[in-house]
């Protein structure tokens, strides 16, 4: 019997009590989060195989780099027989930060978190195959991260661009005015004022 | 093979099963199991076991005609069989996702054109809605907006598929079917151009409505080209449909099951090419979908011929969709009456205090959005384009995630082309649709 999504997010927290917060909603979708994030795999395999969420529509990452755990990851979940999408995060520290890989629950879950490997520099335990995806083998940061700058950093890998993009002054101006940006754009994010 | 008896097109859809029955291609490279990409080790299986050749290493790309973009490819081929197959990505890489982090909701909408540049209508249009949906004002939207950018998806959807088919018989040796698709999208173009202004990128929607209303007679232009385009997709269809060259390059080639297609991720043409029955437009409708009369064809055997079958028949829904909205399209507003979201127009703000500061306070510091997180997936000619938007209040996303088709089709690759032909590889890309903009941010 086909059942909604709130439906779905109680059946999980009525299966995993303890380390499920209460789902919640905003704008029509529902939010599972995940408090421990040792137990995803564990989790994730629930949702495919008793809750029929089949599709791994997208995984990724966000920084929140002021928080204790500062990496979340967010799951958009599928279910083509419910028809209907869960999100699930879970949140885990700089460092000791490692997460199991969905790879082998959901195929599409390889790429997705090569990317988030890639770009965050989120390690995932038991991948087939973490390399960097968009960004050249042996480039040294991870540019989604918060602290890392929109004009980019030197780095001495020796290929392509080692150097920052002369963003003249700030971000996304090409001509130098009679202002500095600060003056001119009070949401200029300048090195000293970053977040 | 099948013979033709008549030397009339008939609709493709009605001999759909007989063509699939009639040919048992499959059966040999069914039995192919995929390796995971990063085993180091190259077990050939059952049929090539045979051929235990030197394996060598080819580079295909990025730069190369059937490549659609700058794809790479490092394959291990023993001879013309391949052994393993890893595509590499990131050549186009523009950090789309961080600078949406640095630019406001409005400021991100020309990065949506230079995503899937194939369909830029498209990707303005889930990029908006996405942000609407944050916003919570999605059920505002004007009728008349929302008819409006229905017939920008599909008029999208027509010039990508034809470059799509284009570029496939293309790749497979059929030049003629290209110059004729290009010749029909130029007309698409023609019509951006009045729409927009402009010919590729387009920039066309706003949030909560659209740059500017449809110019005099447009709908009219919009209704001759629905003619045009249903002829040149006949004449398209007698160079392909029936070619017995193409059959043979793309029948049973570039397999994937509907399980598999599932479980990778596929969307759009590519996961109805594997005969799964969901189109967002149909089982979500946004916009106005609901109220449109249209099928979704779906394909049997998810070989390279289903896809090009369906990429087809969608064209003609899509006229047929068109059709639809320009007899129905409502007069009325494009856009939603809030000056806290939509720029007041010029005179009001030369005239008036209240108008002045909102037109002051969305160009400076932008909408101001509220917290919360949103996806909002929208049903793009590629596949199934989402937006995740993570945002932490004020006028820029905190986190701006894209969730391209063509991203998740190139990663199948590896799994449809172990043990297949090189020259296999045109057939399945074409097949794919891929286009590197938006596979690489």
């Amino acid at each position: 019997m086909k059942k909604t999504v709130k439906d779905l997010a109680l059946r999980l927290k009525a299966h995993f009590p303890d380390i499920i917060a209460e789902p919640v909603e905003f704008r029509g979708e529902c939010t599972c989060t995940l408090l421990d994030s040792n137990r995803l795999h564990e989790v994730a395999e629930y949702l495919k195989d008793q809750l029929d969420f089949d599709f791994l529509k997208e995984a990724t990452s966000i920084d929140e780099p002021d928080k204790p755990l500062r990496f979340t990851l967010v799951y958009e979940l599928y279910s083509y027989y419910h028809r209907v999408q869960l999100r699930l995060k879970t949140s885990i520290a700089e460092g000791n930060g490692k997460i199991s890989s969905l790879s082998d629950l959901w195929a599409s879950a390889n790429w997705q978190e090569r990317e988030i490997y890639d770009l965050m520099g989120i390690q995932f335990e038991n991948h087939p195959d973490l390399r960097r995806i968009l960004m050249w083998d042996g480039y040294p940061f991870h540019p989604l991260r918060k602290d890392f700058p929109l004009e980019g950093k030197a780095s001495e890998c020796g290929v392509l661009f080692t150097r920052p993009a002369p963003m003249e002054g700030g971000p996304f101006v090409t001509q130098p005015g009679l202002l500095d940006d600060e003056d001119r754009e009070p949401r200029s994010r300048t090195p000293e004022n970053k977040f | 093979m099948m013979k033709i008896e008549s030397p009339g097109l008939e609709h493709p859809k009605t001999n759909f099963n007989s063509y699939r029955e009639k040919t048992n291609v499959m059966a040999e490279i069914k039995d192919f199991e995929f390796e995971e990409m990063g085993s180091k080790s190259v077990q050939p299986s059952n049929a090539i076991n045979e051929s235990l050749g030197d394996v060598m290493t080819l580079s295909m790309g990025p730069s190369h005609p059937s490549m659609h973009g700058v794809l790479r490819f490092k394959a291990e081929v023993d001879g013309e069989i391949f052994h393993r197959i890893t595509p590499d990505i990131g050549y186009l890489h523009r950090g789309d996702e961080k600078i949406a982090e640095n630019k406001t909701w409005h400021q991100f909408i020309p990065y949506t054109d230079r995503l899937d540049y194939l369909a830029p209508l498209c990707n303005n249009v889930a990029y908006v809605m996405a942000v609407e949906k944050l916003l919570g004002i999605a059920d505002q939207i004007p009728e008349r907006c929302q008819f409006i950018r229905v017939i920008c998806c599909e008029l999208a959807r027509i010039s990508s598929h034809l470059v799509g088919i284009g570029c496939f018989g293309m790749d497979l040796g059929a030049l003629t079917v290209f110059l004729l698709a290009y010749n029909e999208r130029e007309k698409v173009f023609n019509l951006c151009e009045s729409l927009s202004g402009a010919r590729f990128t387009t920039s066309y929607t706003r949030i909560g409505g659209l740059s500017r209303d449809l110019p005099d007679g447009w709908l009219g232009e919009v209704n001759k080209f629905c003619d045009e385009v249903l002829k040149a997709i006949d004449d398209l269809e007698s160079f392909l449909t029936r070619n017995r060259i193409f059959l043979d390059r793309t029948e049973g080639i570039g397999v994937i099951t509907k399980n598999q297609a599932i479980s990778w991720g596929l969307t759009g043409v590519n996961l109805r090419g594997s005969g799964m029955d969901f189109d967002l437009r149909r089982d979500h409708p946004y916009l106005v979908y609901d109220r449109l009369n249209f099928d979704v064809p779906v394909g049997v055997k998810g070989d390279c011929y289903d896809r090009y079958i369906l990429r087809i028949l969608e064209m003609r829904e899509s006229v047929n969709i068109l059709r639809q909205c320009v007899k129905m399209i409502p007069s009325g507003p494009i856009n939603i009456d809030d000056p806290k979201i939509m720029l007041p127009t010029k005179k009001r703000v030369l005239t008036q205090m209240e108008d002045l500061i909102h037109h002051f306070m969305l160009a400076t510091e932008g909408i101001n959005a509220p917290a919360g997180e949103v996806y909002f997936g929208a049903e793009n000619p590629k596949g199934e384009l989402g937006f995740y938007i993570y945002s932490k209040g004020g006028g820029s996303p905190y986190r701006l995630k894209i969730r391209p088709p063509s991203f998740v089709s190139i990663s199948v690759m590896p799994l449809m082309l172990k043990g297949a032909m090189l020259a296999d590889v045109p057939a399945v890309i074409g097949s794919l649709d891929i286009v590197m903009g938006e596979c690489d941010r």
